[in-house]
């Protein structure tokens, strides 16, 4: 409990101000505003769509209508939170994101550390790279059916693609950002190299892959849903392309609202877990 | 009995950056002979050299002429550098405690690294020498939840940890405000009276070198070389009283001079540069 001695400059917080910060945070909750700025969102459809029924507009689906047909439980068009097929199209969603962003992840830290690492490594890898990174995901669908068997694979290859770049990257950019001093500090204190690189370099590094790994899955989905679209036989993405094209538009609006959920859902989990491996860097935010 | 007692010899160092380029003179003809648990310190303006040649010392830069040897172990010379290592301690002024570690992780990696203790013996070791600084109840903390003399504290015994031949410090001391500084100065004294080392201490604060040092050497601006040396020969321990004997203004009259010429000359080549 002995938390400052000596010349710490450190002021603990008084008790007497835990009642009144609680009632504080929950006035000015980011709750309460992220809240408020979707019931906005759907206030402006309902708006639009429902009560004025705006000039092209008119083809979208009423929001009242698209969670009735939501909450169904014998949906017009067969797809609502109380039928198995909703629930289908997600998991297949879901597992292909999964298996994609973990083997993302494990193979772009890996290299991107050993780019960072290793300049004969950076220089064998960087220009094959920088030259593969900006095609499109579009552009990689044709190979991608071409090169691998089923249906099932070349989606969560095109899934993995993007991410696989935007992990590389932003490990190299975080192994690159770490102070030569602790480097130098390591070195003195007679640290080998596997330990430089277990104990400076990856957790260093963490930072700048963890802001990578929020970009790459937000790629994911972005990728997944341009490659069910294209090759799929289930998922989300193929959903709403399939129910644009029976003319199912409520069924369309909510399997999007469904895409957006989960991406949210598994950012958030992302943060959480950088979150969770860089305790140390909340004193550092604490304190800005 | 023991050969590593710490006796530093830097003879004739020079260092020039870019020779085919611009050729900036970093260091001139310095030679510097730093007795076994001699607290040596240099003083002079910022750029004149002093950090060149702690890296030469510590393994992380070359000179390009002459030499520098530890105990009679060559450590530096041209196209020649003993790799950086525990026997070499380094304190950096800007600080490598690593974030991402706890103080008690940061303060025993060295020893157990390196393999010479194992977790028992150096948890209780440093918990041993933080007390003996003031420190207790912050092992488990990260460094970024310390003070910043707390943080300069923490990053000395981690370096004495190691029981370093010589200590290395560059202006560990620079980002302290004046009331910190002082505390922390008088707690590494205190460190230093308690296990003698040799320890080559830089900075451009002539308060701090005299209060610290047996010999203070005032380096020129660049090209560095060394100026004046001298000897203090305040009795140890010293505290922050000794600041104001009449023995201590004498010895800042007496640099306080050498030193204001090198400060206009630096001022008056940063001028030119900027020109």
């Amino acid at each position: 409990m002995a938390l400052v001695q000596g010349t710490g400059s450190d002021v603990a917080p008084t008790t007497a101000s835990i009642g009144a910060r609680l009632r504080r945070s929950l006035r000015n909750s980011r709750v309460y505003q992220g809240v408020l700025g979707v019931g906005v969102f759907f206030l402006i459809w309902y708006l639009l769509v429902d009560v004025f029924g705006v000039w092209r507009f008119a083809e979208m689906p009423k929001l009242v209508v698209g969670v009735k047909e939501w909450v169904s439980r014998d949906p017009v068009f067969g797809v609502s939170l109380f039928t198995a097929e909703y629930y289908k199209h997600i998991w297949a969603s879901i597992f292909r994101v999964l298996v994609a962003f973990l083997a993302a992840t494990f193979s772009g830290i890996a290299i991107g550390i050993l780019m960072g690492w290793r300049r004969i490594f950076f220089g064998l890898t960087f220009p094959i790279l920088e030259i593969l990174r900006p095609i499109p995901i579009l552009a990689w669908i044709p190979l991608a059916i071409i090169l691998l068997p089923g249906r099932e694979l070349p989606i969560i290859a095109l899934t993995f693609l993007a991410a696989f770049f935007v992990t590389i990257l932003n490990t190299l950019l975080g192994v690159r950002a770490i102070d030569k001093v602790y480097f130098r500090a390591a070195e003195s204190l007679g640290f080998s190299q596997w330990q430089i690189l277990w104990h400076v370099i990856v957790p260093g590094a963490l930072p700048y892959i963890f802001v990578g790994l929020q970009i790459a899955m937000g790629a994911c989905w972005f990728s997944l849903v341009a490659a069910e679209i294209l090759s799929g036989s289930a998922g989300l993405g193929y959903k709403v392309w399939e129910t644009y094209y029976y003319v199912q538009f409520p069924t369309m609006v909510s399997t999007m609202a469904t895409l957006g959920f989960f991406g949210y859902i598994s950012s958030a989990l992302v943060r959480a877990a950088g979150n969770r491996l860089m305790r140390w860097r909340q004193e550092l935010l604490a304190g800005i | 009995m023991m050969s590593k007692i710490g006796e530093l010899s830097i003879r004739h160092a020079g260092k020039i950056y870019d020779p085919e380029g611009i050729h900036v003179v970093a260091l001139d003809d310095v030679s510097l002979e730093i007795e076994a648990h001699e607290f040596c310190v240099v003083v002079g303006p910022s750029g004149c050299g002093k950090t060149t040649l702690l890296n030469a010392i510590a393994g992380f830069d070359q000179l390009t002429d002459g030499e520098i040897s530890m105990d009679g172990v060559l450590l530096a010379s041209p196209g020649k550098k003993l790799l950086p290592g525990p026997d070499r301690m380094v304190v950096f002024q800007q600080g490598a405690l690593f974030p991402w570690k706890s103080v008690m992780w940061n303060v025993t990696c060295g020893p157990l690294k390196q393999g010479r203790m194992n977790s028992v013996e150096a948890v209780e070791k440093a918990a041993e020498l933080l007390a003996r600084v003031g420190l207790h109840g912050i092992e488990d903390q990260y460094p970024e939840a310390l003070s910043g003399g707390q943080k300069r504290r923490v990053e000395i015994v981690r370096a004495l940890m190691n029981d370093p031949t010589v200590l290395l410090l560059d202006e560990p001391f620079r980002a302290l405000d004046a009331l910190t500084k002082s505390v922390v100065q008088e707690h590494l004294l205190e460190l230093f009276d308690f296990t003698p080392k040799t320890v080559f201490f830089i900075t451009h604060d002539l308060e701090e070198a005299i209060f610290l040092a047996d010999r203070v050497a005032v380096m020129t601006t660049r090209p560095g070389r060394i100026k004046k040396i001298v000897e203090v020969d305040i009795p140890r321990p010293r505290n922050y009283r000794v600041l104001t004997t009449d023995r201590f203004l004498e010895f800042k009259a007496d640099l306080g001079e050498a030193i204001h010429e090198e400060a206009i000359q630096a001022f008056e080549a940063g001028e030119r540069e900027l020109a």
